[in-house]
């Protein structure tokens, strides 16, 4: 028994590499994405558009497969498989927020920057003093959303070989002809979500002091 | 001295035409009323004036500097960046909806643009907005956010922000619209003191009576044009325009 939670506290630990690397990337390339697709150029806001669409259009462990196995049929080398991961998991991610962003943005009403032009604010101090701490009061509770899926989407990992805490469960479960191994790992991901959860809670409760 | 000039200004909304060639200028120390019904162009103007909209053609100069003008190749250009960031900061715009940001203090929705504008030190900038919230009767309100305030309170405190950057002149566009009838009294009350200090001022209104009362001059603006323009007694008492008594006649003056 020690040594099956030695070996998921591993597995685990790859899980939580996984989810907060991906946070990492995707949270400030999601607010790029945003940007983009709220440009007025129209081919800009096109492509990013299409990038968009087809991140949620289709299913990320498709995306986790094409990400590893494409370069090496392109360039004949793959990268590892954890990086994959990461980079799949990272733009993938980065769609989804940048909606959520899109969303948050475009909430704030007009005047707040009409206010802040005729103060002389500058557009980037207007955008980030002014209209991004609000936004990011309103997304509070759609990302809390997103950050748990990504808890849970770490799972899909194990398709190109990478060894979180639900490909040990699984490894362990089929030595032992036991089914333990993955309520333990559910169990994991309970406790792992309560946390976030947890977190999201109380970030949202320090952000109460205006409406 | 001129504190505002405003000649030929055209400006259209898609195929709406809302300012047809409208020309006024505007004294230091005066007060000017902008009155007319809804859609008459009024808060176009003043939003063409505070570069919150662009013109088509025309000219338009805050102090001695030109914002747009209009060359005699009709050629339509706007200021630089510098020359447009010195010329925002001598027109202050009271909104019509406060526009106060949610997120921060009184106290910092005054003293942000002061430090972040004009780079003024903090305690300056504290100093500055706690001797204006006092003017506005609003000394214990500075650690408060917009929330916890009345409508009034909240015209009163965005008032205080526009005018700790010092403007030369200070718009109001219908700075009582979104308020309740018994609310209305004391943000004309803080205007009227502004009159009585000699801030020089534009206000579009739809107070009839606050317009008479506190204004040199009146400016009646229907569908894009000046219908008529004069102090408040030739303008209420005395007009012979047709269409200004038409307007008028609904407010019973």
């Amino acid at each position: 028994m020690g040594k099956l939670l030695a070996l998921m506290l591993t597995g685990t630990y790859t899980s939580l590499k996984i989810f907060f690397l991906t946070l990492i990337f995707s949270l400030p390339l999601g607010l790029i994405v945003a940007k983009g697709r709220m440009s007025k150029i129209r081919i800009v806001s096109s492509l990013v558009n299409g990038y968009i669409m087809i991140m949620r259009g289709t299913p990320l462990i498709l995306q986790l497969i094409f990400v590893y196995f494409a370069p090496y049929y392109i360039f004949g080398s793959s990268t590892d498989r954890f990086t994959a991961v990461i980079i799949a998991y990272a733009i993938n991610y980065a769609a989804y927020f940048a909606e959520i962003y899109r969303g948050g943005i475009q909430s704030i009403d007009k005047g707040q920057l009409e206010a802040a032009s005729v103060l002389g604010f500058s557009k980037i101090h207007s955008f980030t003093h002014v209209v991004m701490p609000q936004v990011v009061k309103r997304i509070m509770p759609a990302m809390g959303n997103e950050v748990i899926t990504l808890v849970k989407d770490t799972a899909l990992a194990q398709t190109i070989g990478v060894a979180e805490l639900f490909r040990v469960a699984q490894n362990a479960a089929a030595r032992q002809f036991s089914t333990t191994p993955i309520f333990i790992a559910g169990l994991f991901y309970f406790i792992m979500n309560a946390i976030v959860s947890k977190s999201f809670d109380l970030i949202e409760k320090k952000l109460d002091y205006y409406h | 001295m001129t504190v505002i000039e405003v000649a030929n200004v055209k400006k259209s909304f898609s195929n709406l035409e809302v300012l047809k060639e409208i020309s006024f200028s505007l004294d230091q120390g005066e007060v000017l009323s902008i009155i007319g019904p809804s859609g008459s162009g009024k808060s176009t103007l003043l939003r063409c004036i505070t570069n919150l909209e662009k013109i088509d053609s025309g000219t338009i100069k805050i102090g001695n500097r030109a914002l747009v003008s209009t060359d005699e190749n009709k050629v339509t250009t706007y200021a630089d960046k510098l020359t447009m960031a010195q010329i925002r900061l001598s027109v202050g715009l009271v909104f019509q909806n406060f526009n106060l940001f949610p997120h921060f203090s009184v106290m910092r929705n005054i003293t942000e643009a002061q430090m972040h504008v004009l780079k003024t030190s903090k305690e300056e900038a504290q100093e500055i907005a706690r001797e204006l919230l006092n003017k506005m009767g609003l000394s214990d309100k500075e650690t408060s956010y917009p929330y916890q305030l009345s409508g009034g309170q909240q015209q009163r405190v965005s008032i205080a922000r526009a005018l700790a950057l010092k403007p030369q002149v200070l718009c109001f566009d219908e700075p009582t619209s979104a308020l309740d009838p018994e609310l209305t009294g004391e943000i004309l009350a803080v205007i009227k003191d502004l009159a009585k200090e000699k801030m020089t001022m534009m206000v579009v209104t739809h107070e009839m009576s606050f317009a008479r009362d506190i204004s040199d001059r009146v400016i009646f603006m229907d569908e894009g044009v000046i219908i008529e323009e004069g102090s408040p007694e030739q303008l209420f008492l005395h007009t012979n325009n047709k269409r200004t008594k038409r307007f008028l006649n609904r407010f019973n003056t």
